[in-house]
């Protein structure tokens, strides 16, 4: 039987959406995030629940939102709360099980920038900023990275710490007493990296026809490859049916093809 | 107590140069119309904070007015930068002040409840903490923990739209709420910009979905469409093509002062604008209504 072929933002979707569980109250972002909740909950995941921080619970978008405010997210949903109560109430309180996070840069214990690349105060790079990642990353029970794996977005360390991953290593994001439990996985276009022991990135999987030394090569540090290391499932024709249908138009399915 | 009058008027009365500026609404109800005429107003050395500055900030540094932002998140929601602040930040042309979207929105809601400050639950980040001395760290008073606190923030000018007000301005808002009531109740004045002007019966046949009351507004102004290109749910969409359009305009410079002359010097107020944008844009931007289920309050 062939394979079915697809885009790197496909595979990474695909695999988001395989880590979310039934009963999960996800904080999406727009993109792919919001494309693997999607995908979730029409396969394994029906009452995976999608939370935005504009304030919207149990949304159930008729077309693809192109920014978390969009209108199309209110119609139909369960609940619409102002921000100060959707970060007090649902994520400061614990109620969120997954957060979705993306940035520039992700280092080796998972740590992400998304504010400068430079000097803060005089920044060769201006990035947008920690919107609600800052509080995602410390309060939602697990988070999921999702980025392309090239090597400038994976540094040892990044430029500025703007979400906490593992800090300086599992016992500094411990001793800090953080609500949630950090990154989970960071799912990238060649694989899977998992934290281990220590809050170390690990590379724990690799997808069809990627073999370890290419991801290896891609990351900034020197990466370690888990001796468990697994070969994910390719995307079934079911899930990128699915998916294609979220995406008609392919706004974020074709990024990075 | 009629406080209806002309959205000119009520920046010309209450918008001065130097002032905080806090224009609501998180990617909805953004009152555009409001920062378009601050620019034909020529205010300079404006403070201009939320949580993201949106399209509506990044004109309005554009345009001059502004020598501070104040914001948690600097993107073209789901487009890319904001490229004109990036610039000006980049270039050290432009302060500011950097917030995630949580301490922003605390800022304002200990602004709205006259308290000088909240506390948040730590996060673990540190950088952003370090980088901004308004975060400060209290032991908690109860146990052996330790909370961030971010200082009230009270906005000279808070401009708020919403779907429809009385001419007291107790005005219905629905949709994404944002941080709307927050910033009318942090500010030192309100301008109230609706969509429609409606009797008060009408605001009193629904008193939960009156967020905003009369009494925290300064100045009502009936201004039909005041959020293009940000939306106002129920009466047009968001228009998603023009946020991509600014991505290409807001590259250059001079692209950028045409598009001022032409769209915000060029037209005399909103209704001008609106006619302008044309009826292939009225069209594309029409939406069919949804109603809600009515709810019965009971005749008591």
């Amino acid at each position: 039987m062939s394979i079915p072929a697809y885009t790197p933002s496909e595979l990474m979707t695909v695999n988001a959406a395989r880590l979310l569980r039934d009963q999960d109250a996800v904080f999406v972002g727009v993109g792919l995030p919001n494309l693997a909740c999607n995908l979730a909950r029409r396969t394994h995941a029906p009452n995976l629940v999608m939370i935005y921080e504009s304030g919207v619970i149990g949304a159930q978008p008729a077309r693809l939102p192109l920014s978390i405010g969009d209108p199309t997210l209110v119609s139909g949903a369960l609940a619409v709360c102002s921000m100060y109560d959707i970060f007090a109430y649902y994520l400061q309180r614990g109620y969120i099980s997954v957060g979705f996070m993306g940035g520039a840069q992700i280092d080796r214990f998972g740590n992400i920038n998304a504010t400068v690349i430079g000097d803060y105060r005089h920044p060769k790079v201006r990035l947008p900023g920690s919107g609600g990642s800052m509080e995602i990353a410390a309060w939602a029970d697990r988070c999921y990275l999702l980025a392309p794996h090239q090597k400038r977005r994976f540094p040892e360390k990044c430029d500025f710490r703007t979400s906490a991953g593992f800090l300086d290593g599992r016992a500094a994001r411990e001793a800090m007493r953080l609500r949630g439990g950090g990154p989970a996985a960071v799912v990238t276009d060649l694989g899977l990296l998992e934290p281990d022991e220590t809050g170390e990135l690990v590379l724990s999987a690799v997808h069809p026809g990627v073999d370890a030394e290419q991801a290896r090569a891609n990351t900034g540090w020197d990466l370690r490859v888990s001796p468990n290391l697994r070969a994910t499932e390719a995307p079934s024709a079911v899930e990128l049916q699915i998916l294609r249908d979220f995406d008609p138009d392919r706004i974020y399915l074709d990024a990075g093809a | 107590m009629s406080r209806l009058i002309a959205l000119s008027d009520a920046i010309a009365e209450y918008v001065r140069d130097g002032d905080s500026i806090y224009a609501a609404g998180f990617t909805h109800l953004i009152p555009f119309a409001a920062g378009h005429e601050i620019i034909r107003q020529k205010r300079r050395d404006l403070v201009l904070a939320r949580a993201t500055p949106d399209l509506i900030y990044d004109m309005m540094v554009g345009a001059g007015c502004a020598r501070k932002v104040i914001f948690s998140y600097s993107g073209n929601p789901g487009v890319g930068s904001l490229r004109i602040v990036r610039a000006e930040i980049e270039a050290g042309r432009l302060e500011w002040e950097e917030y995630s979207h949580f301490a922003m929105i605390t800022r304002l809601a200990a602004g709205a409840m006259g308290v000088p400050f909240l506390p948040m639950n730590a996060t673990g980040a540190g950088d952003l903490e370090r980088a901004n001395p308004q975060f400060r760290r209290i032991r908690d008073p109860y146990s052996d923990g330790e909370v961030v606190t971010v200082p009230a923030l009270h906005p000279d000018v808070a401009i708020v739209h919403a779907q429809r007000a009385d001419a007291d301005g107790n005005c219905h808002l629905w949709g994404i709420l944002g941080e709307q009531r927050e910033a009318a109740f942090a500010a030192r004045k309100v301008i109230l910009t609706a969509e429609e002007i409606v009797d008060p019966a009408v605001i009193r046949s629904d008193p939960n979905r009156t967020l905003i009351p009369g009494m925290v507004v300064s100045a009502v102004c009936h201004v039909p469409h005041c959020a293009h290109p940000s939306y106002t749910q129920g009466y047009y969409d968001r228009d998603n093509v023009f946020y991509l359009d600014w991505d290409k305009i807001s590259a250059d410079p001079a692209r950028v002062q045409a598009w001022l002359g032409e769209w915000v010097y060029g037209v005399r107020d909103r209704d001008e604008y609106w006619k302008k944008l044309g009826p292939d844009a009225h069209d594309r931007l029409k939406i069919e209504p949804l109603w809600s289920e009515p709810v019965n309050y009971g005749k008591y």
